[in-house]
């Protein structure tokens, strides 16, 4: 059976459209058939990430709009079977399109695919109102920071105010290091602070940075940790059960003398 | 949490404690100026009963899942005179 997912999290720049990117070509690379739909219209970027913006003829709002047909806007990527873009307009606003429209264009598009990614715009305006509205479940993406975490509780109040009864959450970009340290909010922290389920942990990965120069999502790489957490993110996403990475081995062995030492506690 | 050389707390507490009342006030819509008021209040309606510790009160939050409680910490010093339990005692058995 089919589902639509929208990928959101308040802030701005936490990696909502990486995560899609990589999803979307991991759950691709699984054997499904997904389309990955950029919703932040006038500020899109999935096709920057996804390398697929030279072949953007239209768009989200000329499909809505009626001035194509949906399978006319759809991108096929060529890495991955499966896998397809439905780009975001750039030169209109949010207003463009409004969540009845959206409704329907997800439903559509459930009918031809397995998994619909919805790649939210920041924010909590219509551009949200309008990336939710044909979602079947809602995923939140936060980073390990006052800022990131605090905006992913309001985006879970308003979730759950427009019926999302459990939203998930994806802490991204978390330094084992620092948590090492104490120097930055470990995974159990965020859990108890949001009180919401966890979907998965990326760690911090320079590769991201490398594979957005390239549009080539980190996922395609092997080696990637990050893009390895992608994968087993997509692989909970289906239903399997996958336990979480363990980052302790990204303790070296200095820290965590001090660490058991008592030097600098972590708590 | 015991530090030693009197280290600062880690800085991963500070920012848990930090969000836990950024989004207490949030989830609840309620200012900090709201919330002193609150308190003021508090501290009104029980001091007619009780004398109280004013500089010992502590008002915090617990978490309950997505649900939060008021917890209030109030050190009582002594019972007023003239609210002694005994006066407002139930009738005398006869």
């Amino acid at each position: 059976m089919s589902q639509s997912l929208v990928i959101t999290s308040g802030k701005g720049g936490v990696g909502k459209t990486t995560t899609v990117a990589n999803l979307g070509v991991a759950l691709a690379s699984m054997g499904h058939k997904v389309v990955m739909v950029d919703a932040d219209i006038g500020l899109r970027n999935l096709d920057v990430v996804m390398g697929l913006e030279n072949r953007i003829v239209y768009d989200l709002v000329d499909v809505v709009e009626g001035y194509c047909r949906l399978r006319q806007a759809l991108i096929k990527d060529k890495r991955v079977d499966g896998l397809y873009l439905l780009p975001a307009a750039q030169t209109r606003d949010k207003d463009a399109v409004n969540p009845e429209q959206m409704k329907e264009l997800v439903g559509s598009l459930k009918e031809e695919h397995d998994f619909v990614l919805v790649d939210c715009p920041a924010g909590i305006e219509q551009g949200f109102r309008n990336a939710v509205a044909g979602a079947d479940r809602a995923v939140i993406v936060t980073t390990p920071e006052v800022s990131a975490v605090r905006d992913a509780d309001r985006i879970t109040g308003l979730l759950e105010a427009s019926g999302f009864q459990k939203p998930e959450l994806i802490i991204n970009r978390l330094k084992p290091r620092m948590v090492a340290k104490g120097d930055m909010m470990d995974i159990p922290d965020i859990i108890d602070i949001l009180a919401i389920d966890l979907l998965g942990v990326v760690p911090d990965d320079d590769y991201i940075v490398v594979s957005t120069n390239r549009g080539e999502p980190a996922v395609l790489v092997d080696s990637s940790r990050a893009g390895q957490a992608f994968r087993n993110i997509a692989r909970r996403i289906k239903g399997e059960q996958v336990p979480f990475m363990d980052f302790s081995d990204k303790e070296t062995l200095w820290e965590r003398l001090k660490r058991l030492v008592g030097f600098g506690q972590g708590g | 949490m015991f530090n030693w050389f009197g280290a600062k707390q880690k800085s991963k507490e500070v920012a848990k404690d930090r969000l836990r009342v950024v989004l207490m006030q949030d989830r609840l819509s309620v200012a900090p100026a709201v919330m002193e008021e609150m308190k003021d209040d508090v501290i009104l309606a029980i001091s007619k009963y009780v004398e109280i510790d004013e500089a010992g009160i502590e008002f915090s939050w617990k978490d309950v899942d997505r649900k939060r409680a008021l917890v209030a910490s109030i050190p009582v010093l002594s019972v007023k005179r003239g609210r002694m339990v005994s006066d407002r005692a139930s009738p005398r058995p006869y």
